[in-house]
């Protein structure tokens, strides 16, 4: 297997008391996206400032491309493209003054500058607006630009943290449309997020995040496993829940809880339960079922569960 | 850093290119928002005007002299430290808005950043100066001692400036925060005022005179007055910045660049580290 593109071992980070980072593990393989989640404060910021350079971790190392974060830093800004939290773009100027600038100071010739910021503008949809001041600009278009303007030097590793916080829905769904474009270029993508549909539309492979530590990883679909599936169950008759309560705790281990006068809940620890044989279960206990539901669990749940244990039973 | 670093003719001119890029930033944002511009460079008119007339109708100076004649040295003082102002809010603006995240993430000459700052202040600076020499002349001042004392008075302007943007740089990486640097601005009148810009030093209380004299603002009037041949040249016993303020204004610079280039470096290369 080829070895991670971005690869960080053990890292911690304290600001004062605050320990930022404890012990963050991350690899992410060429060519994919990695979702960060994280709910606030988790340490996505810090990690990504520290893979990008702009922070020293305390302990720990971190390479990018091979090249260590601290000590081949020169190296790694050559590899990386930053789309921050915030438009980090010159308010003052016009998008394409931006982009020019950047690509003077990425080291690019005039004319190759010139021609680069027009390439971007044009694939990016930025090319009506690219001669107005970018304090006339959308929040979404600056986003773009701010997006773009990583993208100066085809980085062959985009860290974006939060990159649609605060879009309309239309403005992230282009967002997540042009780093779809770059992922199938060969980016790879390193992406922190509190949206979880986000990670889920984008991310190959998620790392939930929380108090500085990486707490669970894994495909979203193997995320949703380890929670299992929902069963909802709708009797007939409400003078069968004790009767029903008892087989869905014998299916699942756990008690089920009541989610309205003649319905019933329970998360099924694993995957193979199959629909039929939960019927057959009710069927032999003599309940009848207006309605018996199988339901993958959402990613929210996920989440929820894994960052918080006692929200969820 | 321990980066194999390339040689070093070739970061010396990245550092000269990037800078002249950042320059031209600088100069990009003035000609996209005139009004700045023009705002900063009506202020020293409108100074000349208001200063010189509604001052200079009550106040008179020591030696007899004109007040506008008196007055020109030390509105030229107090051009030259809004430098310091300019470059910290610019600073402070890019720290807090992620830009500078973004150079420092750059492959970009690491130097370059506060160089074409400073660099940029000192080409707005010029242009100040030559509003407020245009100004000065319409309501009556002017050099009396010829080119080269002129000249020097300039330069030593210039010198001063530049050393007093370097101040700026270290405040503003301090400070990160455009918010509180916007609110340190108005600081800036009564450290200038309090000094002999405006109103001989000799009637003020002891400790505040103290303070006045040894304002490096005295001493660039001071040195200006002298070199322009403007009335308020102290004699007698003066504090030693006023009795020798050429070198006073050559020191202050020096210490200046000592204390915060290295300061700023330090600042933007660990900033967040
Ligand atoms: N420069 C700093 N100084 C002090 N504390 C900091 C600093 N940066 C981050 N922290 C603290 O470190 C912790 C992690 O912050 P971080 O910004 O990495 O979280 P995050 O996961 O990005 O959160 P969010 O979703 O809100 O962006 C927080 O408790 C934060 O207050
Ligand atoms: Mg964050």
């Amino acid at each position: 297997m080829a070895d991670p593109v971005v690869f960080a071992e053990g890292l911690h980070k304290s600001f004062g008391d605050t320990h930022a980072l404890r012990g963050l593990d991350l690899s992410v393989p060429s060519g994919t996206v990695c979702g960060v989640l994280g709910p606030n404060g988790a340490g996505k910021t810090t990690a990504v400032r520290i893979l990008a350079t702009l922070s020293d971790p305390d302990a720990g190392h971190a390479r990018i491309a091979g090249y260590d974060v601290v000590r081949e830093a020169g190296k790694v800004r050559a590899r990386i493209g930053l789309a921050g939290q915030h438009a980090a773009v010159d308010e003052k100027l016009t998008g394409r003054g931006n982009l020019r600038m950047f690509g003077r100071l990425s080291h690019l010739s005039r004319r190759e500058a010139h021609r680069r910021a027009d390439e971007l503008l044009e694939r990016f949809g930025l090319m009506d607006a690219a001669d107005r001041q970018v304090t006339g600009y959308s929040g979404g278009m600056r986003r773009r630009l701010d997006l773009i303007t990583s993208l100066i030097l085809r980085p062959e590793v985009l860290f974006l943290d939060e990159p649609t916080t605060g879009l309309d829905p239309r403005s992230r769904g282009e967002i997540w449309d042009s780093v779809r474009e770059l992922v199938a270029e060969g980016t790879t993508v390193l992406l922190t997020t509190q949206y979880l549909d986000e990670a889920d539309q984008l991310a190959d492979d998620i790392a939930v995040v929380d108090h500085g530590q990486v707490i669970a990883t894994g495909t979203p679909d193997e995320l949703k496993a380890t929670i299992g599936d929902r069963l909802d169950v709708v009797l007939e008759d409400p003078a069968a829940l004790g009767p029903a309560a008892t087989v869905l705790k014998a299916l699942a281990g756990t008690d089920p809880t009541m989610t309205g006068a003649d319905r019933l809940s329970v998360a099924l620890p694993g995957g193979g339960f199959r629909l039929a044989d939960i019927v057959r279960e009710l069927d032999r206990a003599g309940v009848a079922a207006a309605d018996v539901g199988l339901r993958r669990p959402t990613l929210d749940e996920v989440f929820l569960r894994l960052t918080d244990r006692k929200e969820l039973v | 850093m321990t980066d194999l670093a390339p040689p070093l003719g070739r970061r010396l001119r990245w550092t000269f290119t990037d800078g002249l890029t950042l320059v031209g930033r600088e100069l990009g944002r003035l000609r996209h928002d005139p009004g700045e511009l023009v705002a900063a460079l009506i202020f020293p008119a409108v100074m000349v005007v208001l200063f010189g007339y509604v001052f200079g109708s009550a106040i008179q100076v020591p030696d007899g002299g004109d007040y506008r004649e008196y007055l020109m040295p030390g509105l030229f003082a107090m051009v030259t430290f809004s430098a310091v102002m300019g470059v910290m809010t610019r600073m402070a603006a890019d720290a807090s808005r992620g830009v500078m995240d973004r150079f420092r993430s750059m492959p970009m000459a690491r130097l370059a950043v506060p160089f074409g700052q400073t660099g940029a202040d000192l080409l707005v600076g010029l242009l100040m100066l030559a509003v407020m020499v245009g100004a000065g002349l319409l309501v009556g001042w002017q050099p009396h001692r010829g080119l080269i004392p002129t000249a020097q008075a300039f330069l030593l302007m210039i010198v001063l400036r530049y050393a007093l943007s370097w101040a700026g740089v270290y405040v503003g990486l301090a400070v990160k925060n455009d918010q509180v640097a916007d609110a340190m601005v108005p600081l800036f009148l009564p450290f200038t005022m309090l000094s002999n810009a405006f109103v001989p030093t000799g009637g003020m209380p002891g400790w505040l005179r103290f303070l006045a004299d040894w304002n490096p603002v005295s001493a660039l009037t001071a040195a200006a007055r002298e070199l322009f041949g403007n009335p308020g040249v102290p004699s007698g016993n003066v504090a030693w910045p006023l009795a020798h303020p050429v070198t006073a204004v050559l020191l202050w610079s020096a210490a200046l660049l000592v204390i915060f280039v290295p300061l700023s470096l330090r600042a933007y290369m660990r900033r967040g580290r």
